[in-house]
């Protein structure tokens, strides 16, 4: 190759790269231009509704988090305090007592509280639930549901691909905006069905 | 006598609907009662998520570390400056943001706020997107160097690198473009996010993870004392994209401050084996030239083979979507319909959607699959023929110089330079 040449394949692909690049500038500012259209300026968290959430029990196994960052908690306005509470006790149970092997929960984290005659409250320890969803199953069916899972934010790693949603055969996981994380069931005793409470937000 | 008992349960059937509507909609089953003795009912606990701000902050500082390691790449010179802007990395993006956000896996949430309607990208996704690769469009991979925390964790431990054959660099090299193209397949069909499925250092830093990813992250540390950072070389799918970017990159770092003056001593000091030595032309011009254009014309062969093999791969491929798994499990094995432990099975049969309903589904998207197999399979036989074009390609160097596709500018070669700045 003669020295005269040399300058000229240099120049070449110099052109050639800036060409490139440009080429790739604009490919990425075209990527960021469609995606801008739908992006959202709020952050999205993952949240279970609990309409559709079936108490299969993957939520207490399949979360990156040991224990579950899924936890039950509890709609007081929807409880109705019964003595015979479908969530806290066994259905075989021999007797509505606080004792241990009446309890429906493995963790024992449902407190048995007696307030007047015949009602009794229920309060979840969080630090306890493990979100196996047994409780809420229980109370699903044979009360009135205040029991329900919810994803807890103050636990939840918000991973980009929730390992429960992956797997939750009722596809009940979805992203919600973080300035409205909760699904919580509730509301009617205020008034309206609690399913138009939930979609107010 | 059956008909009767049809009709007994078809009227017990509609009465429970009532019943179960009734519940749901209109009033409790046991309403909650007027307490006489003043109980206070407490409050349903709902702590807040992690605060907006915080997430823009994590830009924020994601853009700052790279200013900072660009700038210790390109005007310092200092692989102690990117040693110990990788470990800050490492320290915040990995151990107290616990691996999410991160710029790996925001691969999947642009690709799903591309093909989902109902999908919108939060804009700071959307940023950890495309900060690196802009930098890396001017300045080269140095967000490699100093701001990924799965690459600053690699970084730590490569203690003995050895020096693996070029043709073992050349085939490994092309798992990250397979992994590329799956990990958007499997978006785009809205199946799921396999980048971060199999992150394998996430479960490190948050000290919590399955077994097998706990065992598969150590595995690729241990790898990595040896073999430097294998992930980021054999795997990562963004590396595919900041090397595109690299590649063209205006102001890629360089071994040498001023002139290269040939002493070879740089040659050993890059443990990524990303240093091109200087080569001359080898044979005949006329037969280069030729190899060359049988290459080229093969291009098209490629992408045709590779796309049939893709598509033929498309039904084991869509078995990875939970949907068509159902289907197909219902289908061929009509016995797990009455399997109670199947927890799949059972909400779907309760569910009420019918069987073929469901199989419709799946079959839609595993027509996506077909396509998404041709795609896959041809963007793989077009990665393939280019490499062998980049292979016969012969391109004259006199210098040690980067492979600016393949160098992280991890500046560990700019230390074992004696050129000083003129």
């Amino acid at each position: 190759m003669s020295d005269k040449k040399e300058p000229k394949s240099i120049e070449r692909r110099r052109f050639l790269r800036s060409g490139m690049q440009m080429a790739l500038a604009v490919s990425l500012g075209g990527v960021a231009g469609v995606s801008l259209l739908k992006s959202t300026s709020k952050d999205l968290v993952w949240q279970l509704d609990p309409f559709k959430c079936v108490q299969c029990g993957r939520c207490a196994d399949e979360c990156v988090m040991t224990p579950s960052a899924v936890k039950c908690v509890h709609a007081y306005d929807l409880c109705g305090y019964c003595d015979l509470c479908g969530g806290y006790l066994k259905p075989d149970a021999n007797a509505r007592t606080t004792a241990a092997e009446n309890q429906l929960c493995p963790t024992a984290a449902i407190k048995r509280q007696y307030i007047e005659e015949p009602y009794f409250e229920y309060v979840i320890d969080e630090d306890l639930c493990i979100g196996c969803a047994k409780c809420v199953a229980g109370c699903t069916s044979f009360g009135n549901g205040s029991l329900h899972l919810q994803v807890r934010h103050d636990l939840c790693k918000n991973c980009n691909d929730c390992s429960i949603a992956r797997v939750c055969p009722a596809d009940a996981f979805q992203r919600v905006p973080a300035d409205t994380p909760y699904l919580i069931k509730g509301g009617f005793t205020k008034g309206g069905s609690s399913k138009d409470n939930l979609k107010k937000g | 006598m059956s008909q009767l008992k049809r009709y007994f349960l078809l009227i017990s059937i509609l009465l429970f609907g009532a019943i179960q509507t009734f519940a749901a909609d209109a009033k409790q089953r046991f309403p909650k009662p007027e307490f006489d003795s003043g109980y206070m009912q407490p409050q349903t606990t709902a702590a807040s998520p992690r605060m907006i701000f915080l997430e823009y902050l994590d830009v924020l500082i994601l853009l700052v570390v790279l200013s900072v390691v660009t700038w210790f790449v390109l005007k310092k010179r200092s692989r102690k400056g990117v040693f110990w802007t990788s470990v800050f990395s490492l320290l915040y993006f990995g151990f107290y943001r616990e691996g999410c956000i991160c710029s790996i896996g925001s691969i999947q949430n642009v690709v799903l706020g591309i093909v989902d309607p109902t999908y919108a990208i939060p804009l700071t996704a959307l940023l950890f997107f495309l900060l690196p690769l802009v930098f890396s469009l001017f300045f080269g991979r140095t967000f490699c160097a100093g701001a990924c925390p799965l690459g600053a964790i690699q970084d730590i431990v490569v203690l003995r690198p050895i020096e693996l054959p070029k043709w073992i660099q050349k085939v490994l090299g092309l798992i990250p473009y397979l992994y590329l193209g799956l990990a958007v397949l499997y978006v785009a069909t809205k199946s799921e996010f396999i980048i971060c499925r199999y992150d394998p250092f996430v479960g490190l830093f948050r000290f919590d993870a399955p077994y097998n990813m706990l065992i598969l992250g150590i595995l690729f540390l241990a790898v990595g004392v040896f073999v430097a950072r294998p992930y980021c070389r054999f795997f990562c799918p963004y590396g595919v994209l900041l090397g595109w970017m690299s590649k063209f990159s205006s102001r890629h770092m360089t071994i040498t401050p001023a002139a290269c003056i040939q002493c070879k001593l740089c040659s050993n000091s890059c443990p990524f084996g990303a240093i091109d030595e200087p080569v001359a032309e080898t044979g005949k011009r006329r037969s280069n030239v030729n190899r060359l254009m049988t290459y080229f014309v093969l291009l098209p062969l490629w992408i045709g083979i590779g796309g049939f093999a893709g598509s033929m791969m498309h039904v084991p491929l869509s078995r990875f979507n939970q949907t068509v798994y159902l289907a197909e499990q219902i289908v061929e094995h009509p016995e797990v319909k009455n399997d109670a432990k199947n927890i799949d099975v059972r909400t779907f049969m309760s569910s009420g959607k019918s069987t073929e309903q469901l199989v419709q589904e799946a079959d839609a998207i595993r027509r996506q699959f077909y396509l998404g197999g041709w795609l896959l399979g041809g963007f793989m036989g077009l990665v393939i023929g280019t490499s062998l074009i980049n292979l016969s390609t012969f391109r004259r160097r006199i210098d040690w110089e980067p492979n600016k596709t393949n160098c992280l500018s991890c500046a560990r070669c700019m230390d074992y330079c004696p050129v000083k700045k003129e």
